[in-house]
C-alpha cells in the first residue's frame, strides 16, 4: 500500500471510531434529555450513567481525528480551513456549550433542567453540522476568488443534499445510540429502559436505511464520480445491508426468558453494517479529499515525517489497551456501577 | 479591523482562556496527589476529605479546560493554516504524543471520579497520579511545540517556500525544550498551589467558623504553602536559565524584555517603567547595575545584544517589557511571601493574622496573572514572526473575512464561561459545606 493510503486508511478508521463513539455520546445526550422529566426516569438514568465517565474519552478521539488530518495532510490545511472555519467553528462553540453544561448539570441541582436542554438540543445541532461537512467535499461548493477558496454557501443553503446528509446523520445517530443502549440497559438489568430504547430502535432502523438510501440520490450534478464508484462498490454496500438485516431480524429474535431481542448480537451486526458502509464510501471517495481541488497524495506530508508518526501511534494505542480494558470493566461490565440507584 | 489582527486577537484570547483552566489541571491533580499521600502516611480523615473536595472542584473546572482546549486545538489549523503545514511536516510528533497523554488522563480521571469507591487504594493512586502525569505530560508536549516556534530547528526553508532536510527529532528537542518545559510546569504547580493557598486563607478569614473546619483549612494552607514555597523557588532558578536561552538563542527578545537598545557590557536591569522609543531607554524604571548581564551570562560584563542590532520592523512592541516585569516581578513578591508565611508559623510558631491571610487571598489570582503576562510575553515576544525568523505571522494567518465576527462571538462565550464556572463552583461548595463533610466522617 502506498503511504498516502496507508494515512487516509488510518484517518477512515478514526473517522469510523468517532462516528460510533460520537453517536452514542450526543445520542445519550438526546435521550436523557427527552426521558429527564417523564416518568420513565429509567431511561434517562440509563443515558446518563453512561454518558458521565465515556464524553471525555468520545471528545479525545474528535481530536486525533483533527489532528491527524493536518499532521497527516499538512497541505490540505490551507483548503481546509478556509472553507470550513465558519462552520467548524460553530460546532467547537455548540460542542463548548454541550461540554460544560452537560458536566455542570450534575453540580448544579437547581438549574439542572435548563442545563439538559441545552446539552440535549445541542447533541443534535453538532452532529448535524459535523456531516454537513460531507456534501462540500463532493464537488459544487466551493469557487475560488483571487486564488482563494470560499464556500458558497447559498449554493450550500439551498440544496436538498444538506438537508438529507444532516437527516442521515441524526437517524443513524439516534439508531446507533438506541440499539447500544438497549444493551446498555440488559447489563443493568433495567427492563423499562431495555423496552424503551428497543422500541426506538425498531422504526429508527428502517428509517435510517431509507435515508441513506435517498441521500444518494440528492448528491449534486459534479458528484457523478462517486455515486460512479459507488456503484461499483455494490457488493460491499450490499453486505452492510445484510449486516443490518441480520442485526433487525436480532432485534426480534425471543431469548430463552421470554423476553424480546439479542442485544448484544445486534449491536456488533449494526457495527459491522457502519463499518462496511463506511469503508465502502471512503474508497469510493478516492482519490480525492475534495473534489476536484484536493487529492489525497496532494495533501499527503513526506514520509521521513510520516513513519515516526506511525510509531506513535501504534506505541501510544499499545499502552492504553490495558487503560481501556480496565474502563470497559469499570464502567461497561461492572453491575455494582451499572445498577446504583 | 484587519483580518490578521482579528486572527491573532481571536487565538490569543482562546490561548489565554484555556490557560487558565488548563494550569488548574495540570496542577490540581499534584495537590490531590499529596493530599492522598498525606491521608496515607497520618490517617487523618481530613486530607482524605481534601482530596474528595479538591476533585469535585477539578471535575468542574476540567469540563471547561477540554472543551476550549478543543476550540484551540482546532482553531489553530482554521486561524493559522500557512502555519500548520509546516508544522505537520516538522513538528507533528508532539501534537500527536499529546493526544495519548489527553487519553490517559480522561480514561484515569473518569476512573478516579467515578469508580474510586469500588477501587482498592492501591490502584486508586495509581488512577490520580496517570491523570497528574497525563496532564503535565500534556502540557510538556505543547509548550515543545510552541518552544520550536520560538527556536525552530530540525529543517530548512528553501527560498521557494518549500521545506527540505527534515530531522524529526532535532526538532523535538530544539534548544529551548527543555528549560521551557521545567518552567511552564513548575509555574503550573506553584499557580495551583497558591490558588489553594487563596481559598484556604479565604476560609480562614471567617468569623464563623468551628475549630474542627479551622484546623481543616489549616491543613489545606500548610499543604499549599511549602508547595508553593518549593515550586516559586525553582520557578525562579529555572526562569533565570531561561532568560539565558534567550540571549543565546534570541537575544533581541531579551533585548526587547529589558528595554536595551545599545549593545553592551556592565548592562543594567530595568524594573519596572516603560521602553521609550524616543528615550532609547526604560523610563521611570529602578535600575539595577550590571544586573542583565548577570542574568544573561552568569558574569557583570557579558556582553548582551541591543535592538538596535536588527532593523525595527523585526522587534516585538516595546511594552512586552511589562509583561516581563509583572512575571518577574510577581514571582519575586510570591517567593518572598510563601517563605516569610512559613518563618511565621514555623519558626515564630504564631497564628496567621489577618493582614498576612489577606496577603495571602491574593497570592492565587497574582500567580494566574504572571502565567497570563508569561505567555503574553512569549508570544508577543516573538513578533512579528509566528516562527522566528521562518515565518511571519500575517504570511501563516487566514485570510478568511468571517474571523472578525467569530471574534465577537467567542469572547462572549469566555465571558459567559468565566461567569458560569465560577457560578457553579460556588452553588456546589455552599450547597456542601466543609462542615457537613466534617460532621459526618
Ligand atoms: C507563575 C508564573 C511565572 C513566574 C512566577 C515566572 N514565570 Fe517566566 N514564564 C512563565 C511563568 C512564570 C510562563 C507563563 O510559563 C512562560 C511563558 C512561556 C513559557 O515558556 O513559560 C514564561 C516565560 C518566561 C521567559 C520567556 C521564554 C521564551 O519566550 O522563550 C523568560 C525569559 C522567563 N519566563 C523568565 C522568568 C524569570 C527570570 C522569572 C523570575 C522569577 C520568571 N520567569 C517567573
Ligand atoms: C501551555 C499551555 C497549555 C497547557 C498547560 C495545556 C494543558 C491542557 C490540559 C491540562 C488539558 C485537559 C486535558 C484532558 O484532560 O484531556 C488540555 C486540553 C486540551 N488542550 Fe491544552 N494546554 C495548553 C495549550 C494548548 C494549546 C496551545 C493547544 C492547541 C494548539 C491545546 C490543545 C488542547 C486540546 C485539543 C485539549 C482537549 C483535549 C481533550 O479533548 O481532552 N492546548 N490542555
Ligand atoms: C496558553 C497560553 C498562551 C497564551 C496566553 C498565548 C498568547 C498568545 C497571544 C496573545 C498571541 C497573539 C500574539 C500577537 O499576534 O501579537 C499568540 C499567538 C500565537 N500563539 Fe500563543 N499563547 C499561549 C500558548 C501558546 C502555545 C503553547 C503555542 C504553541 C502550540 C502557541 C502558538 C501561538 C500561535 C501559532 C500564535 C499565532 C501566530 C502569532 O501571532 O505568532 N501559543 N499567543
Amino acid at each position: 500500500m502506498e503511504a498516502s493510503t496507508l494515512a487516509v486508511t488510518i484517518l477512515w478508521s478514526l473517522l469510523f471510531i468517532y462516528a460510533m463513539l460520537g453517536s452514542l455520546d450526543f445520542g445519550a445526550g438526546f435521550w436523557g434529555m427527552i426521558y429527564g422529566k417523564s416518568e420513565e426516569k429509567s431511561a434517562a438514568q440509563i443515558a446518563n450513567r453512561f454518558l458521565s465517565p465515556t464524553w471525555e474519552v468520545t471528545n479525545v478521539f474528535l481530536v486525533i481525528f483533527v489532528v491527524s488530518v493536518v499532521t497527516f495532510f499538512p497541505y490540505a490545511t490551507t483548503l481546509l480551513s478556509s472553507v470550513l472555519l465558519v462552520p467548524v467553528a460553530l460546532g467547537l462553540l455548540l460542542l463548548t456549550i454541550r461540554t460544560t453544561f452537560m458536566v455542570f448539570q450534575h453540580y448544579a441541582g437547581k438549574f439542572v433542567g435548563l442545563l439538559r436542554v441545552t446539552s440535549g438540543v445541542t447533541g443534535l445541532i453538532i452532529p448535524a453540522l459535523l456531516v454537513s461537512i460531507l456534501p462540500i467535499t463532493l464537488g459544487g461548493f466551493i469557487s475560488f476568488e483571487d486564488d482563494y477558496p470560499r464556500l458558497e454557501y447559498g449554493e450550500l443553503l439551498t440544496h436538498p443534499t444538506l438537508y438529507m446528509h444532516v437527516l442521515f446523520g441524526l437517524s443513524t445517530e439516534l439508531f446507533i445510540s438506541s440499539v447500544f443502549l438497549m444493551d446498555y440497559a440488559k447489563e443493568a438489568e433495567d427492563w423499562d429502559a431495555y423496552d424503551t430504547f428497543r422500541k426506538h430502535a425498531l422504526w429508527l432502523g428502517p428509517v435510517s436505511i431509507a435515508v441513506a438510501m435517498l441521500t444518494i440520490g440528492t448528491f449534486p450534478e459534479e458528484a457523478g464520480w462517486i455515486v460512479d464508484n459507488i456503484e461499483q462498490n455494490w457488493l460491499i454496500f450490499g453486505l452492510s445491508l445484510l449486516f443490518f438485516l441480520i442485526g433487525y431480524v436480532l432485534l426480534f429474535l425471543k431469548k430463552p426468558d421470554g423476553r424480546k431481542g439479542r442485544a448484544r448480537p445486534a449491536v456488533i451486526m449494526i457495527v459491522l453494517q457502519y463499518g462496511f458502509a463506511i469503508y465502502a464510501y471512503g474508497s469510493a471517495h478516492l482519490p480525492y479529499l475534495i473534489y476536484p481541488d484536493l487529492t489525497v497524495s496532494d495533501g499527503f506530508t513526506n514520509a521521513s515525517t510520516f513513519y515516526p508518526m506511525l510509531i506513535v501511534y501504534a506505541v501510544g494505542f499499545g499502552i492504553l489497551i490495558p487503560a481501556f480494558y480496565l474502563f470497559w470493566r469499570l464502567f461497561l461490565k461492572d453491575r455494582r456501577y451499572l445498577k446504583q440507584q | 479591523m484587519d483580518i490578521v489582527v482579528m486572527a491573532r486577537a481571536l487565538f490569543g484570547t482562546s490561548l489565554g482562556f484555556h490557560i487558565i483552566y488548563a494550569t488548574i489541571g495540570v496542577g490540581l491533580p499534584v495537590m490531590i496527589i499529596i493530599a492522598e499521600v498525606m491521608y496515607f502516611i497520618k490517617k487523618d480523615s481530613d486530607y482524605a476529605l481534601l482530596a474528595r473536595r479538591w476533585t469535585k472542584a477539578f471535575a468542574i473546572l476540567l469540563a471547561v479546560s477540554i472543551a476550549s482546549g478543543t476550540i484551540v486545538g482546532v482553531m489553530i489549523s482554521l486561524l493559522f493554516p500557512d502555519f500548520m503545514e509546516i508544522v505537520g511536516q516538522v513538528i507533528a510528533l508532539p501534537f500527536q504524543m499529546e493526544i495519548f497523554a489527553f487519553l490517559i488522563e480522561a480514561v484515569f480521571m473518569s476512573i478516579y471520579l467515578y469508580a474510586a469507591d469500588r477501587l482498592p487504594p492501591t490502584l486508586r493512586l495509581v488512577s490520580i497520579i496517570s491523570v497528574a502525569l497525563g496532564a503535565t505530560a500534556s502540557a510538556i508536549l505543547i509548550t515543545d511545540v510552541h518552544a520550536w516556534m520560538n527556536t525552530p530547528a530540525g529543517f530548512r526553508m528553501l527560498p521557494n517556500g518549500e521545506i527540505t532536510d527534515i530531522d524529526t527529532w532535532a526538532a523535538f528537542f530544539n534548544p529551548s525544550f527543555g528549560v521551557t518545559a521545567i518552567h511552564v510546569t513548575l509555574s503550573a504547580y506553584m499557580t495551583v498551589a497558591f490558588l489553594v493557598a487563596s481559598v484556604a486563607a479565604l476560609r480562614l478569614m471567617k468569623s464563623k467558623i468551628t475549630d474542627q473546619e479551622r484546623a481543616y483549612h489549616k491543613k489545606a494552607l500548610m499543604i499549599a504553602l511549602y508547595f508553593g514555597a518549593l515550586m516559586s523557588l525553582g520557578t525562579a532558578i529555572n526562569g533565570h536559565e531561561t532568560a539565558q536561552m534567550l540571549h543565546e538563542y534570541n537575544p533581541r527578545k531579551l533585548a526587547a524584555a529589558e528595554g536595551l537598545f545599545e549593545t553592551q557590557r556592565y548592562a543594567p536591569l530595568s524594573v519596572g517603567g516603560y521602553t521609550s522609543l524616543e528615550d532609547q531607554r526604560v523610563k521611570y524604571a529602578i535600575e539595577i547595575p550590571y544586573g542583565l548581564s548577570f542574568l544573561a551570562g552568569d558574569r557583570l560584563d557579558t556582553e548582551v545584544i541591543g535592538l538596535n542590532e536588527y532593523p525595527q520592523e523585526l522587534w516585538p512592541p516595546l511594552y512586552v517589557h511589562i509583561l516581563f516585569n509583572v512575571m518577574v516581578g510577581i514571582g519575586t513578591v510570591l517567593i518572598a511571601v510563601a517563605f516569610a508565611a512559613l518563618f511565621w508559623k514555623l519558626v515564630l510558631k504564631k497564628e496567621f493574622p489577618g493582614w498576612i491571610l489577606a496577603i495571602l487571598v491574593v497570592s492565587g489570582p497574582l500567580a494566574l496573572l504572571a502565567i497570563e503576562a508569561g505567555w503574553c510575553f512569549s508570544c508577543i515576544g516573538r513578533q512579528p514572526w509566528t516562527i522566528t525568523d521562518v515565518l511571519r505571522t500575517g504570511e501563516a494567518a487566514t485570510k478568511s473575512k468571517s474571523v472578525g465576527f467569530l471574534f465577537y462571538l467567542f469572547m462572549s462565550l469566555y465571558i459567559t464561561l468565566l461567569f458560569v464556572t465560577g457560578f457553579v463552583l460556588r452553588f456546589y461548595f455552599k450547597r456542601n459545606p466543609v462542615s457537613r463533610d466534617l460532621s459526618s466522617q
